[in-house]
This record gives C-alpha cells, sequence and structure tokens, in this order.
C-alpha cells in the first residue's frame, strides 16, 4: 500500500451547490417562476371565467368581487386571462427554447468533434443567421407561411440557434481538447458515443444557462410578435396579445388590461433573466 | 505470448507537419522529421527532449489520435493503416494504450472511477455486470487505491490518484505497450516516485513494454534502459541510458542535461550575475 493519503470519497452535494450558486435573489425568482407556472397549471381551479367569452354589460369593469382585477373591453375576466395567457406565453417560450437549444447544442457537438472544415463551414452559417434581426426572421416567416404562434415559434427558434451554438461551440471544443475525450477516442469509439456520453454532460451547465437566459428574450419577442398581430391570435389569451388589446382601452382611462399584461411580462422576463445570470456568472468556465 | 520475439513497435520514416498562422503568415512546422526507431519488447524506451521537440507528436501518431503525413508504423507485428478507421482503431487500442499528462483532464469529472474503467473493458473485452465490477476492483488493487474508490468522482481524488486511475484505465485494455507521455510531470516529487515505482512494478508484472516520453532526465534514470534525444523532430542521440547521460555525444544532449537544475543549483540572471546577490 502506498504512503500517499488514500482520503475517503468525499460525499456529493448537488442541490445544496445549487442554492448556493443562486443566492437570495437567484433563489426568489426560481419561486417567482415556479408560482407562475403553478398558476398556469392551475387555472381552472383559480378562477371559474372562460378567458376567451365575456359579455359587452360587463366589460371595464373595476375589480370586485366577481372579477378580482375586474374586466377588459369585451368585458371579459382579467384575472382568467392573466392565468391562461401565462400558459400561452410560457409553452411558446418553452418551445422555442427547447427546439434553439436541442439545435445549438446539435451544432456545436458536431462543429467542436469533426473541427477544420467543418467547424468552419458551420460557423460561416451561423454567421448568415446572425445576420438577420430574430423578429425580422419571424417575420418574414410569418411572411411565407402563415400567422400563428407555431411558425413563429419555429422562426424564433432558429434565430435564437446562433446566441446558443456560438457559445456552446467554444465550450464543446475546449472539452474535445482534454485528454479524457481524447482517452475515448482512441479506444476506438465512435464519435457520436464521444460526444454523447463524454461532451454532452460537461457542457450541460452552459446548456442550462443559455436556456434560463433565452428564455426571457423569447417571451419578449413573442409578446411582441403578438403584440403587432403576427403571433398569439385572438380570442386566444396571451400577454403580448393583452398589451396590445388594452392600448385603446389606454387612451380611454382603463390601463388595467396593458398594464397587468406588462407587469407580468416584466416580472417573468426578469426572474428568468436573474436565474440565467446566477447560473452562468458562477457557471462560466468553472468544473462543475 | 510475442508474436515478434523482437520488436513490438517499429517506425520508420516518420514525418508530420503542421500549419501554424494563417494567410501570409502561414508556415509549416515540422514536428517529426524522418523518425525511425524500434522499440524491443518489455523494454522502456525514454524519448527526452524540450518543449516541441516532437515527442507527443510521435506518441499521437503511434495510438493514432494524429496522422503522420509519411512513414510507416509496425506494431505488434502489424503495421498500422495511416488513416485508421474505427474497427482498426479500437483493435489498436487492445495492443497500445496512453497515459496523459493532465492528470485532471484525462478523466471525465462528471463519470466515477468505476465508469471510466468499465468503459474499456465493455468496448475491448465485452466485460459487463459482476465480471466488470470485479476487474475493477482488481485493476484498482493493481495500481494502489482501494474498491472505495470505485464509486469516486475523479474532483475527489488528489493528482496522484487521479493518475493511477488513468493508469488503471489504460491497463484495462490489457495492453502490450503503454505509451506514458509526461505521465509524472505534473505530479509532486514525492507522488511522482511513487508513480514511477509503480509503473515499474506493473511493467515487471505483466511484462509490457514502455514508450516513456519526458523532458526530465533525472525520471529517465529511474524508468528506462535506452533512450532517444529528440530536437526539432529529429532524433539526434540514442543509446542506452547510462551512456547517453554520462557521456552525451550531441552538444544538444549536452545542453539539455547542463540545463537541468540540480540540487544546489543557483538562479543566474541574464548577464550572468548571481541573482541571490543581487538581491541582496
Amino acid at each position: 500500500m502506498s504512503a500517499e493519503t488514500l482520503a475517503r470519497p468525499a460525499a456529493r452535494r448537488r442541490g445544496g451547490d445549487l442554492a448556493e450558486r443562486l443566492g437570495p435573489l437567484g433563489i426568489a425568482a426560481a419561486v417567482v417562476i415556479a408560482l407562475i407556472t403553478l398558476a398556469a397549471l392551475c387555472a381552472p381551479l383559480i378562477t371559474s371565467h372562460d378567458p376567451a367569452v365575456g359579455s359587452v354589460i360587463e366589460r371595464y369593469q373595476s375589480p370586485g368581487a366577481e372579477h378580482l382585477l375586474g374586466t377588459d373591453q369585451s368585458g371579459r375576466d382579467l384575472l382568467a386571462r392573466l392565468l391562461y395567457g401565462a400558459r400561452t406565453s410560457l409553452l411558446g417560450a418553452a418551445v422555442v427554447v427547447l427546439l434553439a437549444g436541442g439545435g445549438a447544442t446539435l451544432l456545436a457537438l458536431v462543429a467542436a468533434w469533426f473541427g477544420r472544415h467543418v467547424d468552419a463551414f458551420l460557423g460561416r452559417v451561423l454567421d448568415l443567421l446572425f445576420a438577420f434581426p430574430n423578429l425580422l426572421l419571424a417575420i418574414l416567416a410569418v411572411a411565407v407561411f402563415r400567422t400563428g404562434l407555431a411558425q413563429v415559434t419555429i422562426a424564433l427558434a432558429i434565430a435564437y440557434v446562433p446566441y446558443s451554438a456560438r457559445v456552446l461551440r467554444s465550450v464543446a471544443l475546449r472539452e474535445r481538447r482534454l485528454a479524457y475525450v481524447q482517452a475515448a477516442e482512441l479506444q476506438g469509439l465512435s464519435g457520436a458515443v464521444v460526444s454523447l456520453r463524454h461532451i454532452l454532460p460537461n457542457i450541460a451547465p452552459q446548456i442550462l444557462t443559455g436556456a434560463a437566459i433565452n428564455f426571457g428574450y423569447a417571451m419578449i419577442d413573442l409578446a411582441a410578435l403578438s403584440f403587432l398581430g403576427l403571433g398569439v391570435q385572438p380570442p386566444t389569451a396571451d400577454w403580448g396579445l393583452m398589451v396590445s388589446q388594452g392600448k385603446d382601452s389606454l387612451l380611454q382611462g382603463h390601463p388595467q388590461q396593458s398594464m397587468y399584461a406588462g407587469v407580468c411580462i416584466v416580472v417573468a422576463v426578469a426572474a428568468f433573466s436573474v436565474i440565467g445570470e446566477r447560473l452562468g456568472g458562477r457557471k462560466a468556465g468553472g468544473r462543475a | 505470448m510475442s508474436t515478434t520475439g523482437g520488436n513490438v513497435i517499429e517506425i520508420s520514416g516518420l514525418r508530420k507537419e503542421f500549419a501554424v498562422g494563417r494567410g501570409r503568415r502561414r508556415r509549416t512546422v515540422r514536428a517529426l522529421d524522418d523518425v525511425s526507431l524500434s522499440v524491443a519488447d518489455g523494454s522502456c524506451l525514454a524519448v527526452v527532449g524540450e518543449s516541441g521537440s516532437g515527442k507527443t507528436t510521435l506518441a499521437r501518431v503511434l495510438v493514432g489520435l494524429e496522422r503522420a503525413d509519411a512513414g510507416d508504423v509496425v506494431l505488434a507485428g502489424r503495421p498500422v493503416a495511416q488513416r485508421p478507421r474505427r474497427a482498426e482503431r479500437r483493435s489498436r487500442a487492445r495492443d497500445i494504450q496512453m497515459v496523459f499528462q493532465d492528470p485532471n483532464g484525462s478523466l471525465n469529472r462528471r463519470r466515477t472511477v468505476e465508469a471510466a474503467i468499465r468503459e474499456v473493458l465493455a468496448a475491448h473485452h465485452r466485460v459487463t455486470g459482476a465480471d466488470a465490477r470485479r476487474r475493477v476492483d482488481e485493476l484498482l488493487d493493481q495500481v494502489g487505491l482501494r474498491p472505495a474508490h470505485a464509486r469516486a468522482l475523479p474532483g475527489e481524488l488528489s493528482g496522484g490518484q487521479q493518475q493511477r486511475v488513468a493508469i488503471a484505465r489504460a491497463l484495462a485494455a490489457e495492453p502490450r505497450v503503454l505509451v506514458l507521455d509526461e505521465a509524472v510531470a505534473a505530479l509532486d516529487v514525492s507522488v511522482q516516485a511513487q508513480v514511477l515505482n509503480l509503473l515499474a512494478e506493473i511493467r515487471r508484472a505483466r511484462r509490457l513494454t514502455y514508450l516513456f516520453i519526458t523532458h526530465d532526465l533525472s525520471v529517465v534514470r529511474q524508468v528506462s534502459e535506452e533512450v532517444v534525444v529528440m530536437r526539432q523532430g529529429r532524433i539526434v542521440e540514442r543509446g542506452s541510458t547510462s551512456e547517453v547521460l554520462d557521456h552525451p555525444r550531441h552538444p544538444y544532449t549536452v545542453l539539455l542535461r547542463d540545463s537541468a537544475p540540480r540540487p544546489g543549483w543557483r538562479p543566474r540572471l541574464s548577464n550572468g550575475s548571481d541573482l541571490a546577490e543581487v538581491e541582496t
């Protein structure tokens, strides 16, 4: 037996690490997101009103027992519209982030694994995508296809790929050069196996961080598109659409609809950004 | 056991150039320039030289991580393809394994010691399940670690322990040749000695052949019978360790030997004055 100290492997800590990394503000942000998600999921339990049906007699009601947050220009319950609107807003952004994150990860792994020409080619393609502003690309997609959440979501996802892919490529490239990847490579394992089994888990923190930051941006962009009337179509409830539909009422002295929806967007986006920054700030370049 | 009886590695006329820089500043660096050498079965050959002398490139070409521009490599009696397919790379890995310089980087920090060794066992010998579990414990025992270390993540181990795991992983393939690329360079002197002793023990027990790449001449004397000195991609001197280190013929070897810091060595400034005197 060697004299070298054979310390007992320390117990692993994961959950404690995460809380430490987020800090008080990050934890508050996580709670806010959890509450919004819960509210969106439990919308039918919280309110009995239909977000799409209103009566003209009840338009512009002040907050009261029947309508907790009042009603809009069509007499629809604002609380119900906010709750159901959270569903559309969160789901849309989630799909954008999922598609963009998956695409970016795939591109990053492929570029890092093959390097040289493949890397250079993918880099040029990403540069090309970078040249188009996100919203412009989404508007282009709407012009070519149809207006609708699905079209806009996919277009935005494509527009978001270069941002994540660029970061992930450099992280994946750094891992690619480390000895453990080469040790696996020289065993004759395939590129796909080495990339997925070895490189992917090690760039996962950066994938998550990127997703959290992108989530906020995706919500804003989707809201903007809905505001312009290109994304979610009425009478579906959506925060961006509510801001848009409330703007006439705003001039008539009923700011509630735009204000509530705007506050919701700002709070949700801020929460996601805080989490993304907290994860990223301490994880960037860090070793687990 | 040996098919050729003689040399397990035979390299002849190996060349490799790298392009550095871009555009007009693009130039080529010759990492390997007509390198030929052979290593007898069961022996240990040390390759020494300063950084950039091409010794690591030689190791990487040998294990198949890098492709040579020209030259032949015969490994365990089989010529090695210069553009290896995956199946060939896998069968080559059963003949030759490599231990890397950076103990921290040579293990995946998110996978346990056991997972790292099992991967090699499964890839080359289809050992899985309880058999693999037993093999992992055996291998860890051979490198002086305990079964409890199997569940550890690399971050929970010291540099010396990490390097022991890397050696165990290489041994899992049951190779005939082990390429050690500056394998002890990143370790403390005392840990270095332990790992060197361990490597010597393993070589004797398993009748392995070592290609020991190092810049550290004091290490060379401890491990190898023969040594080649490389400079700018060429082999400038070769011979038995004592001959080359005690009576070097090539001026570069003399320089290399004399520039290694020894006990009693005092740092000097470039104008020749003693650093200790200047400071006081």
